[in-house]
């Protein structure tokens, strides 16, 4: 092998690749917000729902569940706008983000749900609770706490997945390495520092996960 | 010319799901017998070799799978092999294959309690025979659903092949949008292909789920 690495011409556009990362937690973190919330009203639908919006939720987990990202991507960025729905890179990404995580963490929050001991869910039935009532004072809270290590694996296999919105022109971390590798030719060290930068978010992910779980459910619990 | 999206183009879909499949299954078988080894050196006693293997794992769940493509892809180019999407394609897809899978099957191995590692023990059977006649029978009961359900996985990340060029069913769906601007069309048909690929497999999974995983707590609960 007599090839020489150069990072130098990497290094020279590093301010432009933090700005592309920080659009990729930008992005993340959004699609999170908005995914869990998506997920838990569908949880919802589907424990307790009338049966056609059970049906429903199932056909979009499903649907998404078995196909792949990249193809619900092109869906929304090139195939909406025939339905005059025309969104930009950013916008479709973001949409197809929460679109994605909203069904996988349907089926995570659902496994949690069904993990609520059902004495719990009686006793708000004999103190006259609504249904929705119930769900919201006794079920949701318990229920995340349950899964809260599997919603965050799947948000960090989101963050990793969201490299593949550059493919819409998303100027994000993996948008910004695509056009700095075709300006410098140093593409496999572009990929190289790109790729590491991923495992960094990926550990700081998992760090702020881990620190949110004692926040949120070990010290005070809130009511 | 503008082309209409009739059969033979839906046939040229079909044809490049043919390779969809070529990819998915060298991935998971190939994947499938590195991913043996990860698994078994994970759980070996020899500690630097165990951390070795933790690392690999970490290394490929912690980065984008698009990222492992690129790499690989421009790396071949660095040996002065010629850049070629098939060969990067298959390299990237069974390393990335072999770390989750290894991964999976490293938490099956530990799932067998431990007192059948001292049984074996105490009857003087080395290490090799222990794991192979032992351990892993009943690791195996254990391991099918996820590992089915993994397959699903595989099937949508080649998905991300059509980003490096490789005419599989999504980069087939992108050649016949530009042919015909009927993207709601076409990305729906690919994503009702890629749907039948992988829902079977999805309710194989659930069920092989259900009946093996209806065996486990009775079979804790013998202890």
């Amino acid at each position: 092998m007599t090839y020489v690495f150069q990072f130098g011409a990497v290094f020279a556009s590093f301010p432009a690749l933090l700005a592309g990362a920080l659009l990729t937690i930008e992005l993340s973190a959004g699609a999170m917000v908005f995914g869990l919330a998506l997920a838990v009203a569908c949880a919802f639908a589907k424990t307790s729902g009338r049966r056609w919006l059970r049906w429903s939720v199932t056909f979009y987990v499903e649907a998404i569940r078995n196909t792949p990202f990249l193809v619900q991507l092109f869906i929304i960025y090139f195939a909406l706008p025939q339905l005059g729905l025309r969104l930009d890179a950013n916008e479709a990404a973001l949409f197809a983000m929460v679109v994605n995580l909203g069904a996988y963490a349907t089926e995570i929050v659902r496994a949690g749900i069904e993990a609520v001991p059902h004495g719990q869910i009686e006793a708000g039935r004999a103190l006259g609770l609504t249904r929705l009532q119930i769900f919201r004072f006794i079920v949701v809270f318990p229920a995340v706490r349950t899964v809260f290590p599997a919603l965050a694996s799947q948000f960090i296999l989101l963050m990793l997945g969201s490299s593949v919105v550059a493919a819409v022109s998303t100027e994000e971390l993996t948008g910004i390495a695509n056009s700095l590798q075709s300006r410098t030719f140093r593409s496999f060290e572009t990929y190289f520092v790109v790729t590491a930068m991923y495992l960094v978010m990926a550990l700081g992910f998992r760090a702020v996960f881990a620190g949110l779980y004692w926040t949120i459910f070990r010290r005070g619990r809130p009511a | 010319m503008i082309r209409e999206f009739g059969t033979n183009e839906f046939l040229f879909l079909l044809r490049a799901a043919q390779w969809t499949v070529v990819l998915s299954l060298i991935a998971f078988v190939v994947g499938g017998l590195f991913g043996i080894v990860v698994a078994v050196l994970r759980t070996q006693p020899f500690a630097p070799l165990r951390w070795a293997m933790t690392g690999y794992i970490q290394l490929f769940q912690g980065t984008p799978l698009l990222m492992q493509l690129f790499l690989v892809y421009f790396g071949l180019g660095l040996w002065g092999l010629r850049l070629d999407p098939w060969t990067a394609v298959v390299i990237g897809f069974t390393a990335y294959a072999s770390a989750f899978l290894g991964e999976i099957w490293r938490g099956c191995i530990q799932a067998v309690p431990a007192v059948q590692w001292e049984a074996a023990r105490a009857l003087a059977l080395p290490y090799g025979p222990t794991l192979a006649l032992v351990i892993l029978p009943q690791a195996v009961r254990i391991a099918i659903p996820p590992t089915v359900g993994f397959l699903v996985q595989i099937v949508k990340g080649t998905s991300l092949a059509a980003i490096i060029g490789f005419v599989e069913l999504t980069r087939a769906g992108q050649l016949v949008t530009n042919a015909t601007f009927r993207p709601m069309a076409v990305y729906c048909t690919v994503a009702a292909i890629y749907f039948v690929l992988c829902w079977p497999i999805s309710l194989a999974s659930h069920r092989l789920e259900k009946r093996f995983g209806a065996a486990l707590p009775r079979a804790a609960a013998r202890f």
